[in-house]
């Protein structure tokens, strides 16, 4: 009779070993170089993978373990909400338009994040990067999943979410989120890493996804509330990973320096400009705030972001040189996007709206340096306007900025009162700026950002209609075929909020539950 | 510099002047008055009337806003790429020197918008 040997049971460590760097293998008929094409173009040298430290030593078992065991519970809390109409516990229905701006503008970078990163650990030699890469790729495509899930309660009784990802490839301003996202994914492995997992999901995260999560907390979302903190772990994970992927890189040249230095101040702009998006939606899409953008700014960049970056000053890498800007923009930048889509609320997603008393109250209160001066007389006069019946509908194209695209409207550093213009004349052409930071990305690599999809040009090309349109017949209107061409209905799912079936709809349920009629 | 790339990195730029059909963008912006959130671009033909401009486009575009119909068009001061132009209404965009993707701001003197804010 056999003896039965009992199974040696692995440590931790040893089982982590074998599940990330004893995947490896030294290729003996096929060169690294081949295998690897992506490594080395970028500049940046690297000596010894093995020198790599995962900070999570997650295998890939474990990892569906716990991520199955955490959907089962979210997906619960889903259906509850649903089940329980929970879309009209919401403070008031100006709400869901932030979820509208999730779902079109973010969700969708989400997967690109998961095919950024496959990409990304593709390309790397050492396992230990590549199975962290995968675990994040994986990460970024279920929270696109089951972001997509929990809103699409939402698209079951509002407007503006029917078609997200059409729109997020199509509609002028979520060119600024997607085209952010596409130039990260065009970049080299290494950029993508420093673009992505250190800049946007280390240094800014706490300023995108914290305010959406606690704005959905403060304001009575549960559905959205739970998706945020069941992403939170793996959101640890992915900061974590941002920051050892630096170090790592540092540590291995110090050739590396100046170009890791490049990227991030490159980075920490271009997510910066993103995030303008999340500064409006703080100030004035949150029937609740939490806290203002500029408050927002102070906690979780310039003391947090500058805890880590003097940190960072033992591998000679300094504090961004773009954060002198923004804090001279943290006074505006919110009032100065809002303004935008009050302008443009005809061709958006989403609805505006002008503040009420209170909310200018709280607005002046918050910005006692710029608000009442600057932008709350705007505010009054079309406030006047639209109670008379000609609310404020720009209906003329705006310049739009080669590299961020958002349109030109962020003024001079300093003074308020003037637009910054900024050109650059490259191969016989002209290219326009919304400052000096976009302009400088756009002189380090102009054959790349020649080639951006503007959406206001596209339109003047004749490139955003619905396919068989004649712009020449007469009578032909433009606007209302760019909205066919995003799959917007006018009048139901753009305009101001005050006309919106969402408010009237809202109004009509809430009170059904609420009240006997 | 130059993009880091594994090979030949050559594209066309997207925005050429001939891909817009027979026109041109210029871009127009309106100083101190911020209630547009950012200046204009509009395709015309290089042989349209600067004066045309004003009168169609211009209008349609700026004429929301109360300062537009006070503005005094001898006394605006005009602007090409930040530097001042003289702008002449009888020409046209080409023979004023605007050319493709070419930006013009004007200021109205006396007329900084609602209740002075620059909006």
């Amino acid at each position: 009779m056999d003896m039965q040997v009992a199974k040696k049971k692995l440590g931790l460590k040893e089982r982590y070993a074998v599940m990330t760097r004893g995947l490896d293998w030294t290729p003996s008929y096929q060169k690294m170089e081949d295998i690897y094409p992506y490594i080395a173009y970028e500049g940046i040298k690297i000596h010894d993978w093995d020198k790599w430290e995962d900070p999570f030593r997650l295998t890939m078992d474990a990892y569906w373990k716990y991520q199955a065991e955490k959907e089962r519970k979210l997906y619960a809390i889903i259906d509850a909400f649903n089940q329980n109409n929970g879309h009209l516990n919401v403070t008031d229905a100006r709400y869901v338009n932030t979820v509208k701006l999730f779902i079109s503008g973010i969700s969708p970078l989400e997967y690109v994040a998961h095919r950024g990163f496959a990409h990304a650990g593709r390309a790397f030699p050492g396992p230990g990067p590549r199975v962290a890469c995968l675990m994040q790729s994986l990460d970024e495509i279920r929270h696109a999943q089951t972001q997509v899930h929990s809103i699409s309660n939402y698209n079951k009784y509002y407007n503006g979410m029917h078609d997200f990802h059409h729109m997020h490839d199509r509609v002028w301003f979520l060119s600024v989120p997607k085209s952010f996202f596409d130039d990260a994914i065009t970049a080299g492995p290494f950029e993508f890493m420093v673009s992505i997992g250190f800049s946007f999901e280390y240094v800014l995260t706490n300023l995108l996804f914290v305010p959406f999560v606690s704005g959905a907390a403060y304001n009575g979302d549960m559905g959205t509330m739970t998706f945020g903190f069941s992403a939170q772990s793996d959101e640890a994970r992915h900061m974590t990973l941002g920051l050892e992927v630096i170090k790592f890189i540092l540590e291995q040249d110090p050739a590396n320096v100046p170009i890791v230095q490049r990227w991030i101040d490159k980075w920490t702009w271009r997510g910066y400009r993103v995030l303008t998006l999340v500064a409006m939606m703080m100030d004035y899409m949150l029937p609740k705030r939490t806290m203002s953008w500029k408050e927002a700014w102070e906690v979780y960049f310039e003391e947090n972001g500058g805890a880590l970056f003097k940190d960072l000053a033992r591998y000679g890498i300094t504090m961004p040189k773009c954060a002198e800007q923004i804090a001279l923009e943290k006074d505006h930048l919110s009032h100065q996007a809002w303004s935008t889509f009050y302008n443009y609320a005809a061709a958006a997603n989403f609805h505006t709206w002008m503040p009420d008393e209170d909310e200018m109250a709280w607005l002046s209160s918050k910005y006692p340096e710029s608000f009442d001066k600057l932008y709350r007389p705007r505010y009054e006069f079309w406030r006047e306007q639209a109670a008379k019946g000609n609310r404020f509908y720009n209906k003329t194209l705006p310049m739009l900025c080669q590299t961020c695209q958002i349109p030109m409207i962020f003024t001079e550093p300093g003074d308020a009162t003037k637009i910054c213009y900024r050109e650059v004349d490259y191969k016989g052409d002209k290219y326009h700026f919304c400052s000096d930071h976009c302009k400088e990305i756009f002189e380090h690599e102009p054959e790349k950002y020649v080639q951006a999809w503007l959406p206001v040009h596209q339109i003047y090309q004749g490139n955003c209609f619905p396919e068989g349109t004649d712009p020449t017949v007469e009578g032909f209107d433009p606007l209302a075929a760019v909205l066919k061409y995003y799959n917007l209905e006018h009048g139901r799912d753009n305009l101001d909020f005050d006309i919106s079936e969402d408010k009237k709809n809202f109004a009509e349920w809430r009170g059904q539950a609420t009240k006997n009629i | 510099m130059a993009v880091a790339a594994i090979s030949k990195y050559e594209f066309a730029p997207t925005d050429t002047q001939d891909k817009f059909h027979g026109a041109q963008l210029l871009y127009i912006g309106w100083e101190d008055h911020l209630l547009f959130c950012a200046p204009f671009a509009f395709p015309f033909p290089p042989t349209m009337r600067f004066g045309d401009v004003v009168a169609g486009p211009m209008q349609a575009a700026f004429g929301y806003h109360p300062d537009f119909a006070q503005i005094d068009w001898a006394k605006v001061e005009w602007f090409k790429s930040g530097k001042p132009v003289t702008l002449d209404f009888d020409k046209s965009l080409a023979e004023n020197g605007l050319k493709h993707k070419d930006v013009i701001r004007f200021r109205t003197p006396g007329l900084a918008g609602i209740e002075g804010s620059c909006s």
